[in-house]
């Protein structure tokens, strides 16, 4: 198992360098750093001075070493509009966006995995058929049009949500979050359940799919002529067999929320990274859209690394055959 | 003859299919005793395992239990409500299944998959029942039970699984035991050591045991009365020697005849002509009788029923063979 | 009988056999032909200055304009009418679509059947490049391409066959590779027949069930992609506006209740996709041949 860690932290590390020199060469391809990197505004002494703090006058390679050097030290610039380390503007959005992605992931969870199971243990009933034509109209309507809808009718027509924003936060830990207070609570349901729908379509799929299949299992079968009571044969020999792709595909999804947050961000005004980014890019604060982008890549990185390690923990049998390798 | 365990009478399972309905078990009557064992011998697609099935009340939809009774101890489990079926099974009546791979839950340990057996019908702790685990897997001759008891299903050989699967039908000290083929899938070595093993543990306790095969020399050795199963039927019935010794039914003598050991060296094996019969379309008459040596024109035109032929023996068959009595 | 019984012949039949893909199919035609001759059967061109009138504007469905031209789905804050303007953003969202498709195909095949055909380190570095990115988000990838490389349709278009070459590489390769295996393309290989015979009389014509397959749902996924870069602000221009833009610009008027600008393209959007998924779910039932009859 220890082998196992370092080798796939190593891979996590190989896969963060290779991604930042991409970023970096990406700057060099598409156009001139000073323009990607300075300030436009600024006067012509200013500029100097910062194409030398930022060694631009530099060979590309020593660039590279600073950039690296930036990068194991977290600076990744300044941002040009607020004037504040990229980074330190990222984290401090970054909350707004976690705490958004996991309630949409536990709404997708809790509501799809039973949906889910209905629709696959009894394929042929109507509400099945239900479920199953909803999980496809979630799955076709883009993010963002499901987003209006949610606005149109929750808080232009029935008037029962705010159509945006964050609304009244509460500190815990230090880090504000909504979803203590009433206010901030009916604030966030709305793009929570913006960003469930889609997940949960995806989870319903994966748990008709599993749950059709282990069904039919001898070991289903065989815990029903133990006489196990129906509850446990489902919520643990069938849900527990279901539990080990669901738990991968969604944790491998976590990344794409966290993406797909741009969109409902946008829809609803809500102070996350996705909206900075979007933000940003209108106002060509590069600097923003370079740290947003090495900060994801992170996220990737150790969702995926996570996943692994979940995954070997759910099943047995994986976890043996890499002890053995 | 003390009261049989479990009494089957006229018993129909029948499942609905797109092409119509298909008899899978049809007619079939027999009794076993305490301490007896029944062999339920037949190819593949006789019926044999849903007869199994049906007794434990496994019958899934598209499938039925038509009629008939199965009465155990007296009481006949047709009028059982769900719940108490569910106390029933694995208590009463433990089935063992025919492939060890696929019985055991893979995401589960032996002893979670033990234990929630035992407190599924016991009102015991939790430390309790694990000890009566270990007893178990120590009964069946499983070396150091109490840490083997710990391991996942995948890290077991699979004669070790089987011992598990035994252990858990023996544990609660059932009544009867149906066992589905439970060897085939071992080497021959394992298979009659646990056979050996098997019968001196149904000995002891006086277990009813219908043992389901295809295979006649497992049943000549265990057996005390053989039940043959064709198309769905039970097509001659009788005490293990008179009925392997005198078979009066042409189906048995083909079955014997085709068994490598039952003719002497050198001479041909006869294999029985023609394949098992699909059971969508059963031919008007006796549905053996396409393959029969003795066909007759009342075989095609009519269905021979069930005869008694006396000691204990029943018989389906317009042309049997002489049964010296 | 038997002599017209080819591939293509069994596949319509297959495919009519289902009532549910019969409608996905008919709905998928029609949307198609709309954005085909949008000029011809839209009731009024709403990029032609001269038929629009700002009087009309902000109308509600059903009303009648000012010169007693009847507005079906209403008008938007400029007087145009939301019909017209979405059949013309049809054909923005599916034209965009269709040429990226056709580009990423094209691309993914050119680099699968390189990977396939070469193996050693050049298979290994398409397929490197593949799975790093297939394990990001191609709306997100696409909008930083957007964002470095600017707006335009034509920019649109690069950045989804950047994000969508990827998955055509992969499957043109895994079918390619079972089909290089096969006795004889090792045969041909031996005698030393041209390579492009081998490859494009034979290897290719089988992999383009599963190229099939794939293709239609990226088309799904290519317009639900540039609808949302589109409202994000970062596709297509405000002067040819696709059904995404579309409904970015009706999201203003929503809060103050008219709703009808960005619903009825919504629905459009939706019904496009729906059918388009459907169809595809049924095209890849037919070509997948584990479920062959």
């Amino acid at each position: 198992m220890l082998a196992y860690l370092i080798r796939r932290f190593g891979q996590a590390f190989l896969v963060m360098a290779v991604m930042a020199a991409i970023v970096f060469f990406g700057l060099y391809a598409v156009g001139n750093p000073v323009d990607l990197l300075i300030n436009p505004e600024a006067d012509l002494a200013e500029q100097e001075e910062t194409i030398r703090r930022l060694g631009l006058d530099k060979p590309v390679h020593v660039q590279f070493g600073y950039f690296l050097g930036g990068l194991t030290q977290g600076d990744l610039g300044t941002s040009f509009v607020h004037n504040r380390p990229a980074l330190e503007l990222i984290l401090s959005r970054l909350p707004a966006t976690l705490e958004l992605a996991f309630l949409g992931i536990l709404l997708a969870v809790i509501l799809g995995i039973p949906l889910g199971m209905i629709a696959g243990l009894k394929p042929d009933a109507p509400y099945s058929k239900v479920i199953m034509t909803g999980s496809v109209i979630g799955f076709s309507t883009p993010n963002f049009w499901q987003g209006l809808m949610l606005i149109m009718l929750f808080a232009v027509f029935l008037g029962w949500l705010p159509a945006g924003g964050r609304g009244e936060t509460v500190d815990l830990f230090g880090i504000p979050v909504s979803f203590l207070t009433w206010d901030g609570l009916g604030h966030l349901i709305l793009p929570a359940i913006n960003v469930a729908i889609f997940k949960m379509s995806l989870v319903i799929r994966l748990t008709r799919a599993g749950a059709s299949e282990v069904a039919l299992q001898d070991y289903v079968k065989y815990a029903r002529a133990r006489g196990l009571s129906p509850a446990r044969v489902l919520g643990v020999h069938i849900l527990k067999n279901i539990m080990i792709p669901v738990v991968t595909v969604l944790g491998l999804e976590t990344g794409n929320v966290i993406a797909f947050a741009v969109v409902t961000e946008t829809v609803f005004a809500w102070p996350g990274i996705g909206k900075l980014l979007i933000d940003s890019i209108g106002l060509l604060d590069r600097p923003v859209v370079v740290a947003y982008l090495m900060l994801t890549v992170f996220l990737f990185v150790m969702i995926n690394l996570v996943v692994d390690i979940a995954y070997s923990i759910l099943d047995p049998r994986v976890r043996v055959k890499r002890g053995k390798s | 003859m003390s009261d049989p365990v479990l009494s089957v009478r006229n018993l129909v399972t029948q499942f609905e299919t797109r092409a119509g309905i298909v008899t899978a078990v049809d007619d079939v009557s027999f009794d076993v005793g305490p301490g007896e064992v029944l062999g339920l011998v037949g190819e593949s697609g006789s019926g044999k395992t849903i007869t199994g099935f049906s007794i434990l009340g496994l019958i899934d939809k598209p499938g039925r239990i038509a009629g008939g009774q199965i009465v155990l101890n007296g009481q006949d489990l047709r009028q059982l409500s769900p719940p108490d079926l569910h106390k029933l099974r694995g208590d009463r009546v433990a089935m063992i299944f025919q492939d060890p791979m696929m019985t055991l839950n893979p995401v589960l340990r032996i002893d979670t998959q033990m234990i929630e057996t035992i407190r599924a019908h016991r009102d015991v702790s939790k430390a309790r029942a694990r000890e009566m685990a270990i007893e178990a897997l120590g009964l069946v001759g499983i070396p150091s039970p109490a840490e083997r008891v710990r391991t996942y299903p995948h890290e077991m050989s699979g004669g070790m699984r089987q011992r598990v699967v035994i252990a858990i039908a023996l544990m609660l000290e059932p009544d009867l035991i149906i066992a589905d083929e439970p060897t085939t899938a071992l080497d021959v070595t394992i298979q009659s050591q646990i056979l050996s093993e098997m019968q001196k543990l149904l000995a002891e306790r006086q277990t009813a045991l219908i043992w389901v095969t295809h295979d006649l020399t497992v049943v000549a050795g265990l057996a005390h009365r053989v039940a043959v199963m064709y198309a769905g039927k039970i097509v001659e019935q009788g005490p293990v020697d008179a009925l392997l010794d005198h078979p009066a039914h042409p189906y048995t003598q083909g079955l014997i005849a085709s068994i490598p050991s039952s003719v002497p060296r050198g001479q041909r094996l006869v294999p029985i002509k023609g394949m098992t019969p699909s059971l969508i379309n059963l031919p008007k008459g006796c549905a053996f009788a396409p393959r029969c040596p003795k066909t007759s024109d009342q075989c095609l035109s009519a269905r021979p029923e069930q005869e008694n032929l006396g000691s204990a023996r029943t018989l389906r068959c317009f042309h049997p063979s002489e049964v010296s009595s | 009988m038997l002599a017209t019984d080819t591939p293509f012949r069994r596949f319509v039949t297959d495919f009519l056999r289902s009532p549910g893909a019969l409608v996905g199919g008919i709905g998928l035609l029609t949307i198609a032909l709309l954005a085909i001759f949008a000029g011809l059967v839209a009731p009024q061109n709403p990029y032609d200055l001269a038929q629009i009138d700002v009087l009309d504007g902000s109308l509600e469905p059903g009303t009648e304009g000012y010169a007693g031209f009847k507005y079906w789905l209403g008008t938007d804050e400029q007087g145009r009418d939301m019909l017209s303007a979405m059949i013309y953003g049809l054909r923005v969202s599916l034209s965009v679509s269709f040429i990226a498709v056709s580009a990423a195909v094209a691309v993914g095949m050119v680099l699968g059947l390189l990977a396939a055909w070469r193996g050693g380190w050049v298979e290994t570095l398409i397929m490197r490049i593949v799975d790093i990115q297939l394990s990001f988000p191609a709306l997100l990838v696409a909008l930083l391409l957007l964002a470095a490389l600017g707006k335009g349709i034509d920019k649109v278009i690069i950045a989804l066959v950047l994000v969508q070459w990827a998955y055509f590489a992969r499957t043109v390769r895994a079918a390619a590779l079972v089909e290089i295996k096969k006795d004889y393309v090792m045969a041909a290989r031996s005698a030393a027949l041209p390579q492009s015979r081998i490859l494009f009389g034979h290897v290719l014509p089988n992999v383009m069930p599963p190229v099939m397959v794939i293709a239609t749902v990226q088309i799904a996924n290519a317009i639900a992609i540039e609808a949302s870069l589109s409202f994000l602000g970062v596709g297509v221009p405000i002067t040819q506006p696709s059904l995404g833009l579309l409904i970015a610009n009706g999201f203003d008027y929503l809060l103050s209740g008219r709703y009808w600008i960005s619903f009825y393209p919504g629905v459009a959007l939706l019904a496009t996709l729906v059918c388009i998924n459907i169809v595809g779910d049924q095209v890849r039932d037919i070509l997948n041949p584990r479920l062959q009859r």
